[in-house]
């Protein structure tokens, strides 16, 4: 029932007695490409079901056998409202496996994780696909609110006058389309605004950010020759080539990054559009399970997981310290942001005043850090981002013989999310 | 680890929550005794009233009796505690903060610190641009010290002060390298004459960041300069706008005005406090936009849109101007009857600047500066602004605990009034009623409230909802066992009064504190029926209550001083201006008023139509004519506080005949809120009629007047003798602990002339020993309600003796 207590390094091990381990056996995605690009015409529940496939495929693992499955995607297309149901149901998933979609921004798949984890640890289901999508080539733009209310009441009009009335009330302010919210509903502030408010706050400087981003773009140009994003399963388009990577990996210079204006607070802002993780279409997908029914089945599981919210919660929670672990994946929205957060954690100001702590967390140690690059160079789509950290850290701990790894993600909403992952024997 | 992406979460210089906590400058006085709010109160006069919540002269400034200091380099340097400054690339920084006060005013000290810098400055070929900022939290500069001007005894020193800071200016103005000031938190009359004076302005969007220029609330005018600029910058609609209504800006509106030319967000919070991270981010932009200014990448003018160019235009021809001068002019004569003389003072500088040029401009501006400050108006209005800072202190020590969630008893006009300014503040309120229609109505009002609040962007739909989730309406008195204050607002009946303190009392926990909403029933009546009458006090509101700044508490001699304490600390929270006063019935303000609406009972009895009765007290300073006040007030209401308060004072309170009240209520005419009191209501006119009915009841109780009292002026006089006694009586005996609480809560509650000061003000400007003479000639013609009290006849007996020093 417990996992083996022989491990490679003598720290102890995150199981509890009387708890399943909860184990990742696989994670994959479709490469994420920028948006607008050779994914344009497609729609969300395409690529969903590209990783679900790509997850089948790689695993081999028999569709009936999965119980359940989790899917996150933050804008919804209207026509598949539960995409997890039409993307499941598309790659040939049995109709007996219920599925429901999560949306919890940034963090919606890390969301679809922590539910599958949920499930598998109650002894609810042994084996749950968990994954996300984004699909931001398209975004469901709509009438206004008194052009949609003129068509509504024109449904309901049963004679030619009051139609007539009704269309005679047409007005051309009506005819303005309404865009999804590019900003936070409850704040009416945008991301990159607020991610250039919070760079201000901690004091990170335009440069400290263009050189987080180009060591991430270079760090991600370098696994991705190295041939280590191998989470990455191929996309067919249809009429189109067969993607196998992605497309946003740029290392530039600091020369022509320092060029760029910033994009949203003008003119004296620091986040720029080369500082920033751009615009993404991809989907992701991971098989999770117990760990004695993986084993049952004669898979070889790559990780524990150990999902709750936030870092030091987390680390508290499982008696371990930031010394202990072996590879860090944070989620990169905006350099900034990821800055503004590492300098949060190294402050004891901020611990005490903001965290309620009485001393800092500690920032973890670069040479640790987002090794394969982040958000800012292999992207973000939104909703695919979680299980791709979480399957690159698992990928790290391997390739680098680790035993823990930390995933932590932010999100729209003032939320976070963060998760302990522990190497599998091998 | 959630850091990014919130600004709820990572809040900065308030939250959502202290937006709402922000007190606006409103217009008080305009606003009558349970009034609706219906007129539209941009009127200079009405903001010179009341509302001097932040103003260009704070209170805290200190005064610096020093005079000119030694120059000597050692000693200026040793001297200089109010600005200093330092070099970085180029870029001089001077940072102002005054060490002696919470807030920056324009001390002596303060000028001379920053002459000294400034010619320092100016002598060091290195420094290519300036930037003025402010180390101090949530102020730039509040204005010119107020003492600074008290203290000058002629005209002529006065226009002294406003010439030096006219000089002061005008230096920065033409200074050889680019000024630019670095606006965060407070920025008011002189201290946003300095920043105008300045070639570039950058401004945080902080809540506490406000611009106004406030003089004409205080009987005066911007005198450094802010008269001879604002027109240039702003044009001169929008120039008159700001200065005759002394309105704030935010910085955002700021920006759009072409006030300021950048703003910049607030910041959540990072390694440090983040007002003092802001104040730095702050000096990090304005240095950047200096050194462009240096460097000629920046560039102070900005585009004008077609808009601007078309208005530069027509008023480019004199004819329009002279027209504009006009119309602003009659407007002002409308506004104020002529009673107020900054507005006019203002125009005038203003007028000289533009046609004439700015030598005279300038020398206009210094002179009516020095007028102005010597006028019985700026006094009075001073003395208010002063008044309601007192108001605004809890004088009666720290609650042992703090009221954390309230409950309001009856979902009419006043509870749900007191339920919004409650929940409004963050405090989970409990709003009670009887019905699930009440109820319904209630919570309408209260939604409707912040709803209108969204609409002028005041605050977001967001902070709106948030707001209203404190509120829970109910039918019974579940939950009541955790309130730590209920207030009752139902009818003004003693028997239900003490039927719901007994089902209240059955409910609460020991410490919780019941007040009352009550107008006129004595306190300790409605104490008598409690088990513990030391935590029953009176809580006197205001309609409409979010609007009306006033709160009269009221104390009986068996109220604790914890019940106060707490009271008054409630009141202080939903943004009240209070006075504290004794109990009895009518209390004070109730009282002032119930005579002087006999008194225009009486007067309209005598055939003073009810049109003439409101010109004539409009014309004396009341912002509502009296006959209008009856239909705001409600005539059943007038009955029954006359009548109630007849049979308790007697002779005193006669005059009128309550009987035509009565009458009218028959008829059905109970006031505005029926359609029909003194005048005809409907929706669509704006002009009211006078209710014939009403003037058929008149004629039928009509009295003859006595020809010698009953001209217009002693008309008004026996109107405010009416009022000014009662209220010197209630400070006779006691209900009032002073002058100052029995002006501010004449002002702000009943609408005293603001440009009188209030009752006791005005004894002291107008005379008791005159007063008393008139009320002489009244008592002769009609009776003992015009007997003077002893403390009037011991004024007027000695004229050294004032209220107020």
């Amino acid at each position: 029932f417990n996992r083996p207590a022989v491990l490679s390094k003598s720290k102890k091990t995150l199981s509890k007695p009387g708890v399943r381990n909860v184990v990742l056996v696989e994670g994959v995605r479709t490469p994420f490409l920028q948006a607008g690009t050779t994914y344009a015409d497609l729609m969300a529940h395409d690529l969903a079901r590209g990783a679900l496939q790509g997850l089948l495929n790689r695993t081999a693992f028999p569709k009936e056998a999965v119980d359940y499955i989790v899917y996150g995607t933050v804008i919804q297309e209207v026509k598949t409202s539960n995409v997890a149901r039409e993307a499941a149901l598309g790659a040939g998933f049995s109709d007996k496996t219920p599925a429901h979609t999560v949306t919890m921004a940034c963090i919606s798949s890390n969301q679809a994780m922590t539910t599958a984890v949920g499930l598998v640890a109650s002894g609810q289901c042994d084996a749950v696909v968990a994954g996300g999508v984004e699909f931001m080539s398209d975004v469901p733009i709509r009438h206004s609110r008194k052009m949609r209310k003129m068509m509504l009441s024109l449904n309901r009009a049963r004679t030619l006058g009051a139609r007539l009335s009704l269309l005679g009330s047409l007005r051309l302010s009506h005819l303005v389309p309404e865009l999804p919210a590019v900003s936070e509903f409850s704040t009416a502030e945008m991301m990159g605004h607020s991610a250039d408010r919070l760079a201000a706050a901690f004091g990170i400087s335009r440069l400290d950010q263009d050189e987080f981003a180009l060591r991430s773009h270079v760090l991600a140009k370098k696994a991705q020759d190295e041939g280590l994003l191998t989470d990455i399963v191929d996309f067919k388009v249809p009429g189109k080539d067969i993607v196998s990577k992605d497309n946003g990996i740029r290392p530039s210079t600091m020369e022509q990054m320092s060029k760029l204006k910033p994009a949203f607070i003008k003119p004296h802002g620091t986040v720029t559009a080369a500082n920033s993780s751009y615009l993404t279409d991809g989907a992701s997908a991971v098989l999770i399970m117990s760990e004695e029914k993986a084993l049952a089945m004669g898979y070889k599981p790559k990780a524990y997981l150990s999902p709750t919210y936030a870092i030091p919660k987390v680390l508290e929670r499982s008696g371990l310290t930031l010394a202990d672990i072996d590879a860090f994946e944070f989620h990169e929205a905006f350099a900034g942001q990821v800055l503004a957060n590492l300098t949060a954690m190294e402050s004891d100001w901020f611990a005490q005043n903001c965290m309620g702590r009485k001393a800092k967390v500690g920032a973890p140690p670069m040479e640790k850090f987002n090794l394969w690059g982040g958000s800012l160079s292999l992207g973000h789509p939104f909703a695919a981002t979680g299980c791709r950290l979480v399957t690159m850290v698992a990928h790290r701990l391997k390739k680098e013989g680790g035993q823990y790894g930390l995933v932590a993600a932010c999100a729209a909403g003032g939320q976070g999310h963060a998760m302990l992952v522990e190497a599998c024997p091998q | 680890m959630a850091l990014m992406t919130r600004r709820g979460a990572g809040s900065a210089g308030g939250g959502p929550r202290s937006r709402s906590q922000r007190v606006h400058a409103r217009a008080l006085a305009s606003r009558v005794c349970a009034s609706g709010a219906r007129t539209a109160m941009a009127s200079a006069r009405v903001r010179a009233a009341g509302a001097l919540a932040r103003s260009a002269f704070s209170r805290y400034g200190h005064f610096s009796a020093n005079g000119r200091r030694s120059l000597s380099a050692s000693a200026a340097l040793l001297a200089r505690t109010h600005v200093n400054y330092e070099v970085k690339d180029n870029v001089a920084v001077i940072r102002i903060n005054d060490p002696t006060s919470k807030v920056n005013t324009l001390t002596r000290q303060l000028q001379d610190d920053m002459m000294e810098v400034l010619n320092e400055v100016w002598g060091n070929s290195a420094v290519k641009s300036a930037v003025i900022i402010s180390t101090k939290p949530g102020c730039f500069i509040a204005g010119a010290n107020i003492d600074m001007i008290k203290v000058c005894k002629s005209a002529e020193e006065v226009s002294k002060l406003s010439k030096e800071g006219q000089m002061m200016f005008e230096k920065i103005e033409k200074s050889p390298i680019p000024f630019v000031a670095a606006v965060n938190g407070t920025c008011m009359g002189g201290g946003l004459e300095f920043a105008i004076a300045c070639h570039y302005r950058v401004a945080t969007k902080s809540k506490k960041t406000v611009m106004a220029l406030p003089e004409v609330m205080l009987g005066l005018l911007p005198g450094a300069g802010g008269t001879q600029r604002m027109p240039k910058m702003l044009g001169l609609p929008t120039a008159f706008d700001v200065m005759l209504t002394g309105r704030s800006i935010r910085a955002d509106k700021a920006k759009k005005m072409g006030l300021v030319h950048h703003v910049i967000d607030p910041l959540g919070p990072g390694v440090k406090d983040p007002e003092e991270r802001l104040i730095e981010y702050l000096e990090e932009v304005a240095v950047g936009v200096a050194k462009g200014l240096a460097k000629k990448t920046v560039t102070v003018e900005k585009k004008k849109g077609l808009m601007q160019k078309v208005q530069d235009a027509v008023l480019g021809i004199p004819l329009v101007r002279n027209q504009v001068y006009k119309t602003v002019t009659q407007k002002v004569m409308k506004q104020t009857k002529g009673l107020y003389p900054a507005p006019l003072s203002i125009i005038e500088a203003v007028q000289a600047g533009v046609e004439k040029g700015p030598a005279e401009g300038y020398h206009v501006e210094a002179v009516n500066f020095g007028k102005l400050a010597m006028t019985p108006e700026s006094r009075a209005l001073i003395g208010l602004y002063q008044g309601q800072v007192a108001c605004k202190k809890n004088n009666f020590g720290k609650p042992e605990r703090e009221v954390k969630s309230l409950a309001v008893l009856g979902a009419g006009l006043m509870g749900a009034g007191i339920a919004q300014v409650t929940v409004d503040k963050g405090v989970a309120t409990i709003l009670k009623d009887t019905t699930t229609e009440g109820l319904a109505r209630g919570h309408d009002q209260v939604y409707k409230g912040l709803n209108d609040k969204a609409k002028k962007k005041s605050i977001t739909t967001f902070e709106r909802d948030m707001t209203l989730s404190f509120l829970k309406g109910q039918l019974d008195y579940s939950g009541f066992e955790k309130v730590d204050m209920v207030i009752e607002a139902v009818f003004e009946d003693l028997s239900i009064k003490h039927k719901v303190l007994k089902e209240v009392e059955a409910v609460i926990p020991p410490h919780c504190i019941f007040a009352s909403n009550t107008s006129a029933l004595p306190i300790r009546e409605i104490a008598a029926a409690s088990k513990r009458p030391e935590k029953v006090i009176g809580m006197h509101y205001f309609s409409p209550v979010d609007k009306m700044q006033l709160l009269e508490i009221i104390t009986t001699d068996k109220t604790s001083k914890d019940t106060t304490a707490s009271a008054v600390a409630v009141g202080l929270k939903q943004g009240k201006v209070i006075i504290v006063v004794g109990d009895g019935p009518g209390f004070y303000t109730t009282r002032c008023l119930a005579p002087t609406l006999v008194e225009g009972i009486r007067i309209l009895q005598e055939g003073v139509g009810p049109k003439k009765l409101d010109s004539l007290t409009t014309g004396f300073g009341f912002p509502v004519g009296v006959s209008t006040l009856i239909d705001e007030v409600g005539v059943d209401v007038a009955a029954h506080v006359a009548e109630d308060l007849g049979k308790a004072f007697g002779s005193r309170f006669g005059g009128g005949n309550v009987d035509v009240l009565k009458t009218m209520i028959q008829k059905g005419f109970k006031g505005r809120k029926s359609g029909k009191g003194c005048y005809v209501y409907s929706a669509k006119k704006k002009d009211k009629q006078v209710n014939s009915g009403t003037e058929e009841i008149l004629k039928a109780f009509k009295l003859t007047a006595p020809p010698a009292v009953s001209g217009d002026e002693d008309v008004q006089y026996r109107l405010v003798s009416r009022f000014v006694n009662e209220a010197a009586l209630c400070l006779q005996e006691g209900i009032l602990a002073d002058p100052v609480q029995g002006d501010i809560g004449a002002v702000f509650g009943l609408g005293f002339p603001p440009c009188l000061g209030g009752p006791f003000r005005f004894l002291d400007s107008f005379g008791a020993d005159k007063l008393v003479q008139k009320m002489k000639r009244y008592e002769d013609a009609y009776g003992n309600q015009f007997t003077p009290c002893q403390l009037l006849l011991d004024y007027a007996k000695d004229p050294s003796k004032k209220f107020h020093k």
